[in-house]
């Protein structure tokens, strides 16, 4: 029996997961398509990882439905799993294994040919520039490179999809840009790939599509221009004041903008003209510490949606 | 370069294939666990076969020059090496099996998760659980072999094939023992549960036994409880076979404790491993 399939990948419905009295996740409705660039972003504990987890099918569904690739993740583990590539939040690489036989290795529970996993991993050392590194062990990595090497064993068996949790958590600005470029890469081959980040710079680098997750629920759907269309203005005006002053001062100047933010170190006036805001700031006489006036990120989305920031 | 990614078309017209068999599920650990041996197995030259050495030496040969008592009082042994070289292996095969499946299971689960990166693949906990086992398994018979053959030429064996026998019960002893650890340690959080295993457990049973002296010194009371333990089921049957003093229908329940044990075991071992990481 052949039934068709259209080219989504990744498809859930009121999915739910639960763990004793702890709902992480409360009915969420996605689908990704091949080939796209799908976010989940989130602060911690949004249910993101509980998610990625159902979608990997390593963790059963307590409710609702999920289909991945045209399969049941509790009836077809396996066989969705074959076709998946996992990068996982915490690095789960043999640290006693070199650089080389980690991705032999993992390449062998595949069931790949020996010889045809020693040629794909050396293709994927040398994707992830760590070709000088095929003898090292894992230990003496740094972080960066140990990240790039779980992205490479994630594409030892080709995948359809590779799912990606919180890739760039605790790596510094260079790794991450690097590791940025090559999923960049990656998604110009056509890999779809599904993140979760708590890093809105890197959901607007790399998501064509993204959900917000906040508590277990989705707060919003789209790219992210258009939420940041459909949720903030144009540009956003940050004021620091001395500590304490933040409330007072927000009254005085709510009519400035759209919408007015006091968070415990500034105080951010939505406005579709920042330079504007300034002036008529200092107009009344005000004084700021400091003022910066930039464009609105998916962060200023989070905030409008959530009443909080991603990262605190 | 080539194309990093699949170009299979998705659904199911490919073959939404099932779970893999057990057998493919433990092969495909092969070459995994065959890479772990090429990384240990010299460091673990010193404690699975020279420590065994220092006993046979020490209470064996030295310790046995203070024994002289008759073969009746020793299970048919005609020195006291023979009657604790047997008791001995059987003892190494229970402490190479729980070594095996402490602390390296804890750490598949809890320090390296090695267990989570593999379950990631096609393969499932039933597979991890099975390939493991094999190791230990391996690690045991391997142990056990070394023992046997260096033993020898001691003498202490009363025929060939009694031996080669053993070598099978021994194997036995450390997959009843191998797999109800590998349960434990997937269901405990702590490694301090370990200690509580090592000294109530396989230190009472290394000693009270049998390994050392003949049960019926303990006592009718200690002696019923110690015919309980399925490594006075081990230590026994492999005495036995090595003596060639061999009572048919005690040897046939000796083998069939150990064996329901390691069974029972064993699905324990599938069951616990299961609870702990598919959540």
């Amino acid at each position: 029996m052949v039934e068709h399939f259209s080219d989504v990948m990744i498809r859930a419905r009121g999915l739910r997961k639960s763990f004793g009295d702890l709902e992480a996740v409360k009915g969420i409705d996605i689908e990704v398509h091949k080939g796209e660039a799908f976010g989940f972003l989130g602060p911690n504990g949004a249910g993101k990882s509980s998610t990625m987890r159902m979608i990997a099918a390593v963790s059963p569904a307590s409710g609702g439905e999920l289909s991945i690739l045209g399969m049941d993740p509790a009836k077809d583990g396996p066989a969705i799993r074959a076709r998946l590539g996992v990068c996982p939040q915490e690095d789960t690489l043999d640290v006693e294994l070199n650089v080389f036989d980690n991705l032999y290795i993992y390449g062998r529970y595949f069931g790949i040919p020996r010889a045809e996993v020693r040629a794909r991993a050396e293709e994927l050392l040398a994707f992830v520039q760590l070709t000088e590194k095929r003898t090292a062990k894992v230990e003496d990595l740094s972080g960066g490179m140990k990240r790039r090497l779980t992205i490479a064993r994630s594409l030892i068996n080709r995948p359809d999809v590779l799912l990606l949790d919180e890739p760039t958590t605790g790596l510094d600005p260079q790794a991450r840009h690097l590791l940025w470029d090559r999923l960049f890469r990656l998604k110009q081959q056509g890999v779809t790939l599904v993140i979760t980040t708590h890093y809105m710079d890197e959901a607007e680098q790399l998501a064509d599509r993204l959900v917000v997750m906040d508590k277990g629920v989705i707060a919003a759907e789209g790219s992210p221009l258009e939420l940041i269309r459909q949720y903030s203005t144009r540009e956003v005006a940050e004021l620091r004041f001395p500590v304490g002053d933040h409330d007072a001062t927000a009254e005085k100047i709510a009519d400035l903008g759209e919408r007015v933010e006091v968070l415990p170190d500034r105080i951010l006036v939505y406005s579709d003209d920042g330079e504007h805001v300034l002036e008529e700031v200092h107009g009344r006489g005000l004084r700021p510490l400091a003022t910066l006036v930039r464009r609105s990120t998916l962060e200023d989305v989070f905030l409008r949606l959530t009443g909080r920031t991603l990262v605190d | 370069m080539a194309s990093l990614v699949s170009t299979q078309p998705t659904g199911a017209e490919h073959g939404g294939r099932g779970r893999l068999s057990p057998v493919t599920g433990a092969l495909r650990q092969f070459d995994y666990w065959l890479t772990v041996y090429k990384r240990t197995w010299k460091g673990s030259i010193v404690t699975s076969f020279a420590s065994p050495l220092f006993y046979v030496l020490a209470m064996g040969v030295l310790l046995g020059n203070y024994i002289h008592v008759s073969p009746e009082r020793l299970d048919g042994a005609t020195s006291y090496l023979a009657f604790i070289v047997p008791g001995l292996i059987a003892a190494q095969a229970m402490q190479t099996s729980v070594f095996e499946t402490t602390y390296p299971v804890m750490g598949a689960i809890k320090w390296h998760k090695s267990f989570y990166a593999q379950l990631a693949t096609p393969l499932e906990t039933r597979d991890l659980a099975n390939a493991f086992l094999l190791f230990t398994l391996f690690r045991v018979g391997s142990t056990c072999a070394v023992y046997f053959v260096v033993m020898a030429p001691f003498g202490v064996f009363a025929t060939w094939w009694g031996p080669v026998l053993a070598w099978g019960v021994t194997m036995l002893v450390g997959m009843a023992f191998g797999t109800w650890t590998f349960a434990l340690s997937a269901t405990v959080t702590s490694e301090a549960s370990f200690g509580l295993v090592f000294r109530l457990g396989l230190i009472p049973l290394f000693l009270f036994s049998g390994s050392f002296f003949p049960i019926s010194n303990l006592g009718p009371v200690l002696e019923t409880i110690a015919k309980v333990t399925p490594m006075w089921h081990g230590v026994n049957l492999t005495r036995m076979l090595c003596l060639d003093t061999v009572d048919w229908s005690t040897a046939a329940i000796n083998a069939v404790v150990l064996l329901a044990v390691m069974v029972v075991g064993w699905y324990a071992a599938l069951r616990s491993l299961a609870r702990r990481l598919e959540s």
